[in-house]
């Protein structure tokens, strides 16, 4: 084997070589809100004091203030100043950056983010791995500042979360730009967008030579009986299973690169096309007029990987693998369990959102009943609560609810509409890897701010009952929720307990007396990773795990289990 | 098919075990050593106890960051259960090390150092210098637990006192 030592070489996942590059290209700027797998982008740029870097409170703010970071679904948030920002351009460098999720490994759905690029008319980006995420990136900012455009590069799980050796570079400072007064161009009133528009069309004219130029899209000719049109991490699991092939490796898709393409035609006799999720690529072959296989419809769905690469040549349909992974759970000791506990003893209906509590919906425990995107736990609840009128309840996290939470809760207050908010309050960004937020009261860099208060912010917004909660205190935790379930009022409970990853004390663990023991198992009820059944049927405690939180103890109603 | 050079360790366990810590140090160890690294895995939900894998390859030169089946050539489970699971990467020639993890179990008392204890098992039957392994090691944990991880780094490696060619 062949090795290469080689200094100022470090091994970065695809989220810090991007990171890195912008850095080295004079980034001033970088806003984000936290999102697998897009979050450590934000959380490497963090770390120089050249970049004002903020976690923002959603990703439209966010996009707003600065090169933009997110997960698929955040850019969904940013769609408003995205498809006009086309429209004044940026005066200056603007990255967009996207990390989908093919294979929905952390996420509500699966989407092909390439397919907004079209549709804002904003160039795309797709590089393979982190190395070239770094050099896609310095490449992105010179495109931004000659084309006067936001730019998206977008990145997948497979690059985002890979890491590989990455040479490190220094840094360029650029000169700060003025603002120059030009309402024509930055104002977009209809006469003055519609001018603009006619722009764009231009703009796109000029980036596709662009495009068909670029190194970024690169013709490998090997063996010319079989050749690939590919992007992103396909491109390599292609060239993983095909090392002899011909490609046409495509890092600038959008405008695509049509004269590339049909010189890659001419030299090669027979052409695939393989790309994870939509046909991209596919849709401008076909208005090329071109002949060539693509993947059975079947592979749409999903990552690929390696190992289908073969099956796709040969014309097959993709095999459904049953998922015999592991389910997620809360944590032992997590704040939320007992919150959802109770909802489930109850018997509420439970309008959910997005967090670690989402996992409340999944069995044992089944106490939460919907989730589709950031700030609907508020919302859906509005709809919930007028169809079916009593025992409903709406939950959100601290986080999210700052990032959408707040405008629902204004609604629901001047609709009138009375009922039960809980916002599960562990005073972080938990699924994401613990970022602060707003309510906090302390930046990504780690430094004070100004605090906001969860408390005031929801009088602020018209609520008439606001009840502060330790939800490890389950007994007062289940008469208040009783109380404002079915009140006419409309009340916030926020049960507030530090995320059990941000606490190092424990208690000690409950006692388990096996000769009170019934076997009917409700303690399991609350599934606690530090509660099992052992092979003889009785309760094993993990002292390991266990953190002494004492829900478990509530459940047992013939006292086998007590505290110590 | 593929470079036939290029080794391919599939790290496997469940969240908060430290699979990814211990991929991250064999990652590291082989940078060190001038190999081309890739190493892949997915984040988000694995603190939260779900199942965990981590796919590492170095050589020459890597393509895909993820293994392709079949193409495993060690399987290093921190879970039993888990490893049933990955059968599929594995081939006739595969080396896998599930039978080191008992082996650790019984051995080192606090739980949290097996995935040191493996790593230790596994630096014997790959071309990456001791040195490498130890700088990884120094660089990637905490300078509080260093000693003893370097301890059950040591007995791990002490498990295989000629690994099989």
């Amino acid at each position: 084997m062949e090795q290469k030592l080689i200094k100022n070489v470090m091994l970065l996942s695809g989220d810090e070589a991007l990171a890195r590059g912008a850095y080295e290209e004079g980034l001033v700027v970088a806003a984000s809100y936290p999102g697998t797998p897009a979050s450590e982008i934000l959380e490497y740029l963090s770390k120089f004091e050249e970049v004002d870097a903020q976690w923002s409170i959603n990703e439209k703010v966010a996009f707003e203030v600065a090169l933009s970071a997110s997960k698929h679904v955040g850019l969904n948030v940013a769609m408003d100043p995205l498809m006009t920002s086309a429209y004044t351009g940026v005066g200056a460098g603007f990255i967009i950056v996207t990390a989908d999720d093919p294979g929905i490994h952390s996420s509500q759905n699966e989407q092909d983010n390439r397919l907004i690029a079209e549709v804002a008319k904003i160039p795309l980006l797709e590089p393979s791995s982190p190395s070239e995420a770094k050099l896609f990136v310095k490449e992105a900012f010179k495109i931004s500042e000659a084309f006067d455009t936001p730019v998206i590069i977008r990145l997948t799980t497979r690059i985002a979360h890979t890491k590989e050796n990455v040479e490190i570079g220094e840094r360029k400072e650029v000169a700060q730009k003025e603002f120059k007064v030009d309402i024509p161009k930055y104002v977009m009133v209809p006469k003055n967008a519609y001018k603009r528009r006619l722009e764009i069309e231009k703009r796109l004219v000029r980036l596709k030579e662009y495009s068909e130029n670029s190194s970024l899209n690169r013709i490998e000719i090997n063996d010319k009986k079989i050749g690939f049109i590919t992007s992103g991490v396909s491109y390599l699991y292609v060239k993983e299973m095909y090392p002899e092939a011909s490609f046409l490796k495509i890092g600038f898709s959008f405008p695509f690169p049509e004269a590339n393409a049909i010189e890659f035609f001419r030299k090669v006799k027979k052409v695939f096309v393989i790309e994870e999720l939509e046909p991209f690529l596919e849709r401008r072959l076909k208005e090329l007029g071109i002949k060539f296989k693509a993947k059975h419809s079947s592979y749409r769905i999903g990552e690929l990987r390696p190992e289908y690469i073969p099956n796709i040549v040969n014309g097959g349909e993709k095999k459904e693998e049953a998922s015999i992974t592991r389910k997620p759970v809360l944590c032992p000791g997590c704040p939320h369990r007992s919150v959802f506990w109770v909802l489930k003893k109850i018997k509420a209906v439970v309008t959910g959102d997005i967090g670690c509590y989402t996992l409340g919906a999944l069995p044992p425990l089944g106490a939460l009943h919907t989730c589709l995107c950031m700030g609907a736990g508020i919302t859906f609840f509005e709809g919930m609560k007028k169809a079916l009128h009593k025992n409903v309840a709406g939950v959100i996290g601290d986080s999210t609810f700052v990032h959408t939470g707040i405008p629902g809760l204004i609604n629901l207050a001047y609709n009138n509409t009375k009922g039960l908010i809980i916002i599960l309050d562990n005073s972080t960004t938990a699924m994401t890897g613990n970022q602060p937020h707003p309510a906090t009261g302390v930046t990504i860099k780690g430094e004070s701010t100004k605090k906001l208060i969860l408390e005031d912010i929801c009088y602020s917004c018209g609520v008439d009952n606001v009840d502060v909660i330790n939800p490890h205190n389950v007994k007062e935790l289940e008469e208040c929720i009783k109380k404002r379930i079915n009140e006419n009022a409309l009340s916030v409970i926020i049960a507030r307990a530090v995320c059990r990853l941000n606490e190092k004390k424990k208690d000690s663990p409950p006692v388990y007396k096996k000769e009170d023991c019934k076997r009917c198992y409700l303690c399991l009820s609350i599934d606690c990773p530090a509660l099992t059944k052992t092979k003889d049927g009785l309760i094993n405690i993990n002292s390991e795990l266990c953190t002494g939180c004492n829900l478990c103890i509530e459940t047992c109603c013939f006292k086998a289990l007590t505290t110590s | 098919m593929n470079k036939t050079d290029t080794i391919n360790i599939l790290f496997c366990g469940i969240g908060g075990q430290g699979v990814l810590k211990a991929s991250e140090i064999c990652a590291s160890a082989a940078l060190f050593d001038g190999f081309h690294v890739k190493k892949s895995e997915v984040h988000g939900m694995a603190q939260r106890g779900g199942s965990v894998e981590s796919h590492l390859r170095f050589g020459t030169e890597v393509f895909s960051p993820l293994i392709p089946k079949g193409q495993a050539d060690y399987l290093v489970s921190f879970y039993k259960e888990e490893q049933g699971r990955l059968k599929d990467f594995l081939n006739s020639k595969s080396i896998d090390l599930i039978d080191y993890l008992a082996k650790g179990e019984n051995l080192i008392k606090d739980k949290r150092y097996i995935n040191i204890f493996l790593l230790g098992v596994l630096s014997k039957y790959l071309d990456i210098k001791e040195d490498s392994w130890l700088k990884a090691i120094e660089k990637l944990l905490p300078l509080k637990y260093l000693e003893e991880n370097k301890k059950v780094f040591a007995e791990g490696r002490k498990m295989v006192p000629r690994p099989p060619k």
